[in-house]
């Protein structure tokens, strides 16, 4: 069964933060460096995209216990594999080796899984982030018409990053945390291409993000605009992430419900970090405010950012198995 | 799924067949405006923006961009010019149309758009290879499209040659390359009329013609064009043209043209056309009468100029008296209202008709906008200090004649605010006092720190309708309750309204509807205030609004009950073997340069002003967003930025009069960590213990690997090694001063202003101290560089709890911590109930050990408590009622 067919029957669940459970494990800078980066000139610590390379055992640690709670589609550990984020840590070159690793990781964890519950596959979206700079947005106030990058360094950036997923095994793509349309706009592009040249495609997901009560993305548009933005490409779903927890998420997701003519995803972050930038949300909290979405029967994904741990996937898992998923408008 | 075409900008638009006509704004058009080329060519970018905002202002639902022009780099033009639209938030709001004919500019274009714009245009000129390459691109960068009816043998001019090509291009991108329907826009071709020559008779009824069929024939498409062309040949002639297009779009639109090219701000209502004018325009266009061109031009020689004119900036003064007032409160414009007020009185008679007249209607029409999101905080403030100096105006007048006619009138509904006892925090009770007032509701303000006793009395003296609480620190909860229970005790009814920081629904629920029979109502922020305050007054709504209240946090009360199971805790002992994991064997220790205390007294604010972290300055008035991004936001950005350069030009003349002191005191001790309290000596050589510290433990059960934290846990446990660090700062010093003179104009605008600059000036003083700290005094991060950015985002080592904070919620540890600093010294001084006053003042601890980092303590079970208190010395019920927020369980 394909995963449309799926998602017509069921919420699927998508599994947890990343960067959440790797600070558990207290990585240090030799962690992060391993053999292969011994040498490298400058500090890679905090660069969790490389850990797939580095430390392939602590990854797919991750991927197990979100599956083991319920997930039904792992994120690859690749949210800043572009040569565009990597630029931080000066390791443009090993793009494709970590989204490809990453995407191997993933898919060997996803199959065991599906093996030993063959009712249940699991899927791999291969998760590509929003990039540290904005196409739409100048980083300088006193020069408004400014770019930091260009829609054409973004495409070629992405285009890479689609194919190294696509070559480790992802059967989807995941545009996620988008603070600017016309990144993904770049992506999307990029991906048409992509697709075009190999001549097979896969489901793309799109998942932007709402940053504050304004209801608007950082880059200005409202839900509505943002939707409109990306609906020329046949996407398997949009949704939102990040930023919000759960129930400020809802007006928005309101709207996507009523307006999109694909599937819709949404994986909140474990409430607002308080003063301190952490999250306190228990998995009950946020289960309890993700439960209304389910009510309203507003979504056909769901999941988990920021904050959240197996213990919020579970409960989230437990809470979809209850709820029928949102009906789709027909598709155009 | 529906059919219709959708476009973005900023927001979203959809065109449906009951949408009325896009307006598609023409002026940023090299070839069409003489003034924006001569602004791009000079390379004056910024100006040609308004160029675009006068579109968007005028009306325009899409803005049409052009740079083709020989002597530009319409390429590089067409970029510069669409980035910069997009910083600015209302124009970016609607759709953009990439007008260009040569294809490299408008793929440069689409590159630009985060929206769903338009390009304009492709067509079958080149070949049908070429067309499906364009089109596939189009689609690709997600736009829609306008096609000319234009192919390889030229630019279709008669009916058929524009239906035949229309056809051809609809097939090739519906059916082959799976472009949606509804994003194919046609352009049939819109050419002079009365031109002179034979052929070019028929042109608008052609296009007429064609437009009807691609309608009928064509579904979902839709036609648009350039409706200026029309007219070219009475150029100079504006006002034979403005009647010309409004005909033409008057008869396109009813054979089914939806959208168009046009002047939004010069369009002619059709209806409004010289009625001769008409007849002779129309003859024109369809083709009546032979001799219909001479008759035209006949005509124009009689109306030459006399355009339509767009309207002055003081055209507002022409209005009657009453339109004076109502537009000088919308736009708070207060230098006529003196005059203006005196014309009405005179009118009127009689001042208090002036008041209930034109005075509140005008603040009607204010309240009206503010509840609907039209006008922002700021903005409403400043009209009620328009209305606050009419009332003034008019006082007098109203003595008099109450003195004369002996009476005393009952006026609207009557608000008491009270900050509530041992707090000093108003500027939220202020903004709700303005909103109200400017809702015609009579405001009783008594200020801060006002006791229970007073608020009563005041109530019962003034016979107000309604009382409001507030409060921003966590004790002024538990003088609420008590404000409560004594107007249970003394059997009022009033309702009673809780406001403030740390107040919440749930609080309201649980601690204060159930003590008092009276309506209880929590009001989440001002905006609030007049609806729930109506409801309430009105002898209409009010028992059924009660009713449903009163349910309400009867239900937040149960669900609160039934939540409370859930939480799972672990004992105190737990906690404690749970507890930050710190190698003190590796750790290295700074010793500061000083032990003991030190002062900064009057330190320059000039210093203090870069560290200031605007972004809750803006929150204070009500408008969200992040700094600096908020100047910029489509909805609030114009308002932010004035709030903005008002706030800059007050700090500048408060720095020039230095009508505020900054001062502050810090000290530092030797510390040792013994459990969850910290012992403190004098210096390096006493060994004498000099006080303790006391903090408190997270105690909710934590995931493997998560410690449960403690302030404490973050000092060594070996003596003689590590130190703590404490400050208070403010910057209030003065303010009463300052302030004193607003009150007396009746200008809570600069009032507020003036309060939210000092608080901002205390925290980023506080900012400033710490960085101090950090680099010099104690010099653990001597090589620290930080941005403002990067300090508002604490990017940096060591932190600086406040007692009353999440990490340490106990408000009375401020006592100690005052003694140690002899706090008093520099001018800042505890309430009863542990506030600082001034109120612009920040204290707390200094930590530096690099795990250091901010936490929440959240809820802590009886046996801490009991602990707590026995460290303390202090009763196990003096601990619950100042903890009350952080316990696990009822009292």
């Amino acid at each position: 069964m394909n995963i449309q067919d799926i998602l017509k029957e069921r919420i699927l669940v998508i599994d947890g933060a990343m960067g959440t459970m790797i600070q558990r494990y207290k990585l240090e800078e030799e962690d992060f460096r391993g053999e292969r980066f011994k040498n490298h000139q400058h500090p890679l610590k905090g660069n969790n995209d490389i850990l797939s390379i580095t430390r392939p055992d602590v990854i797919k640690a991750i991927h197990e216990q979100y599956l083991e709670a319920g997930a039904d589609i792992l994120e690859t550990n690749t949210f800043s594999g572009t040569t565009i984020a990597q630029a931080d840590y000066h390791l443009e070159d090993a793009v494709y080796d970590i989204n490809y690793q990453s995407a191997k990781i993933a898919r060997e964890v996803a199959d065991e899984f599906t093996k030993r519950e063959p009712h249940k596959p699991r899927f791999v979206a291969g998760a590509m982030g929003p990039t540290n700079k904005t196409a739409s947005l100048s980083p300088d106030v006193n020069n408004p018409g400014y770019r930091a990058i260009t829609f054409d360094e973004l495409a070629i950036a992405f285009k890479q990053q689609a194919k190294a997923l696509l070559d480790g095994g992802a059967d989807i793509l995941l545009l996620e945390t988008i603070i600017d349309t016309l990144n993904v706009k770049a992506a999307l592009f990029a991906i048409q291409e992509l697709f075009e040249e190999i001549g097979r495609e896969v489901p793309v997901m799109v998942s932007g993000t709402i940053t504050d009560a304004s209801g608007r993305t950082l880059s200005g548009q409202t839900t509505e605009a943002f939707l409109v933005s990306v609906s020329h490409v046949p996407l398997l779903s949009i949704g939102l992430n990040c930023a919000l927890g759960a129930s400020a998420l809802r007006p928005y997701l309101q709207v996507l419900n009523e307006k999109s003519p694909f599937f819709v995803s949404a994986y909140p972050n474990a409430g607002l970090p308080n003063e301190f930038g952490q999250y306190d949300q228990t998995a009950i909290e946020m289960g309890e405010q993700v439960e209304e979405f389910l009510r309203e029967g507003l979504v056909n994904i769901l999941g988990g950012c920021c904050g959240t741990t197996p213990d919020h996937i579970r409960r989230i898992a437990d809470l979809a198995k209850k709820y029928k998923p949102r009906e789709v408008l027909a598709h155009a | 799924m529906h059919s219709f075409l959708q476009l973005s900008g900023l927001e979203a638009v959809t065109i449906t067949p009951s949408s009325n006509f896009v307006n598609i704004g023409e002026r940023t058009n090299v070839t069409g405006s003489a003034r924006f080329l001569k602004l791009i060519k000079e390379d004056k970018f910024e100006e040609a923006l308004e160029v675009a905002l006068d579109q968007v202002r005028g009306g325009a639902q899409v803005i049409d961009v052009n740079m083709d022009e020989g002597m530009l780099d319409s390429k590089l033009a067409m970029v510069k010019y669409l980035n910069l639209m997009a910083s600015e938030p209302e124009i970016a709001k609607i759709p953009v149309m990439i007008d260009s004919s040569n294809w490299d500019v408008i793929e440069a274009g689409l590159k630009c758009l985060q929206g769903k714009g338009i390009v304009n245009s492709i067509s079958l000129k080149s070949g049908e290879p070429e067309f499906i390459r364009q089109a596939k691109l189009v689609k690709r960068y997600g736009a829609a499209v306008v096609v000319m009816a234009f192919d390889e043998q030229g630019q279709a001019d008669t009916y058929d040659r524009r239906i035949s090509i229309c056809q051809r291009a609809y097939n090739i991108l519906v059916h082959d390359l799976k472009f949606l329907p509804q994003d194919i826009i046609f352009d049939p071709n819109i050419f002079p009329v009365a031109t002179g020559i034979e052929e070019h008779r028929n042109y608008a009824l052609d296009f007429f013609a064609a437009t009807k069929w691609i309608r009928t024939n064509l579904p979902h498409a839709h036609v648009s064009g350039g409706v200026s062309n029309v007219s070219f040949s009475f150029r100079g002639n504006q006002k034979v043209r403005e009647a010309m297009h409004a005909a033409f779009l008057y008869h396109a639109i009813q054979h089914g043209m939806d959208m168009g090219i046009v002047n939004p701000t010069m369009l002619e209502v059709y209806d409004e056309i010289d009625k001769e004018l008409l007849v002779r325009v129309e003859d024109v266009l369809l083709n009546r009468r032979d001799d219909a061109t001479e008759r035209l031009l006949e005509f124009a020689e009689t109306v030459k100029g006399a355009a339509k004119k767009k309207e002055q900036d003081d055209e507002w003064r022409k209005g009657s008296v009453e339109e004076r007032l109502t537009h000088a409160l919308v736009k708070g414009i207060i230098d006529f209202i003196d005059q203006d007020t005196e014309e009405a009185r005179q009118k009127y008679g009689r001042p208090l008709l002036v008041i209930e007249g034109p005075l509140m209607g005008g603040m009607n029409v204010v309240g009206d906008l503010f509840g609907a999101g039209k006008m922002f905080l700021p903005q409403v403030v400043k009209s009620a200090r328009v209305m606050k100096k009419s009332v003034a105006y008019l006082t007098p007048y109203l003595e008099e004649e109450k003195r004369l006619s002996g009476s005393t009138q009952q006026s609207a509904a009557k608000v008491l605010m009270a900050t509530v006892k041992g707090d000093v925090h108003d500027i939220g009770k202020n903004i709700v006092g303005v909103v109200l007032a400017c809702n015609n509701y009579e405001v009783v303000d008594l200020g801060v720190m006002v006791p229970t006793e007073k608020i009563l009395e005041a109530a019962k003296r003034e016979n107000v309708d309604v009382i409001g609480l507030s409060g921003l620190i966590t004790p002024s909860l538990d003088e609420m309750v008590h404000v409560a229970k004594e107007m249970q005790r003394q059997k009022m009814e009033l309702p009673l309204l809780i406001g403030g920081a740390t107040t919440s629904r749930i609080h309201t629920a649980v601690k204060i509807d159930p003590v008092y029979d009276g309506p209880v109502v929590h009001v989440l922020d001002a905006s609030r205030s007049v609806p729930v305050t109506s409801e309430l007054i009105n002898r209409r709504t009010r028992d059924d609004f009660k009713t449903r209240l009163k349910k309400e946090y009867q239900q937040l009360r149960v669900d609160h009950e039934n939540r409370k199971g859930t939480k799972n805790y672990i004992t105190l002992e737990e906690a404690r073997k749970n507890k930050t994991a710190i190698d003190w064997s590796t750790t290295t220790y700074y010793k500061p340069k000083f032990t003991g205390r030190k002062e900064l007294i009057n330190y320059p604010l000039e210093e203090i002003r870069p560290y200031i972290d605007w972004t809750p300055f803006f929150q204070t008035w009500m408008l969200a967003g992040r700094y600096p991004g908020i100047l910029k936001d489509s909805v609030v950005g114009a308002e932010a930025q004035k709030l903005y350069n008002d706030a800059n030009k007050m700090l500048d003349e408060i720095i020039r009069d230095k009508s505020l002191q900054a001062n502050a005191v810090l000290a530092f001790f030797p510390a040792t960590s013994k459990l969850d309290d910290v012992v403190l000596r004098r210096d390096d050589s006493s060994e004498a213990e000099l006080a303790t510290v006391h903090f408190l433990r997270q105690q909710n059960k934590k995931a493997q690997g998560l410690p449960n934290f403690c302030l404490s846990d973050l000092i060594s446990p070996e003596a003689g090694k590590d130190y703590l660090g404490m400050f208070a700062v403010t910057a209030g010093i003065g303010l009463e001063k300052l302030i004193e003179k607003h009150q007396a104009n009746h200008d809570d605008y600069s009032d507020i202003m003036a309060k939210a600059i000092a608080d901002r000036l205390a925290e980023a003083f506080a900012e400033l101290l710490h960085e101090k700290v950090r680099r010099d005094y104690w010099g653990y991060a001597s090589e620290e560089h930080l941005s403002n950015d990067e300090l508002i985002d604490e990017a940096y080592a060591g932190i600086r709890p406040a007692p009353g904070y999440p990490a340490c919620p106990d408000h009375t540890e401020k006592k100690l911590l005052f003694e140690l600093l002899d706090a008093g010294k520099t001018g800042i001084i505890l309430t009863e109930s542990y506030a600082m006053y001034p109120a612009a003042a920040v204290s707390g601890y200094y930590f530096s050990h690099p795990s250091s980092k901010y936490f929440g303590l959240g809820k802590i079970e009886k046996d801490q408590v009991e602990d707590y208190a026995k460290r303390k010395g202090m009763t196990v019920e003096e601990i619950e009622k100042w903890l009350a927020p952080n316990l696990s369980y009822d009292v």
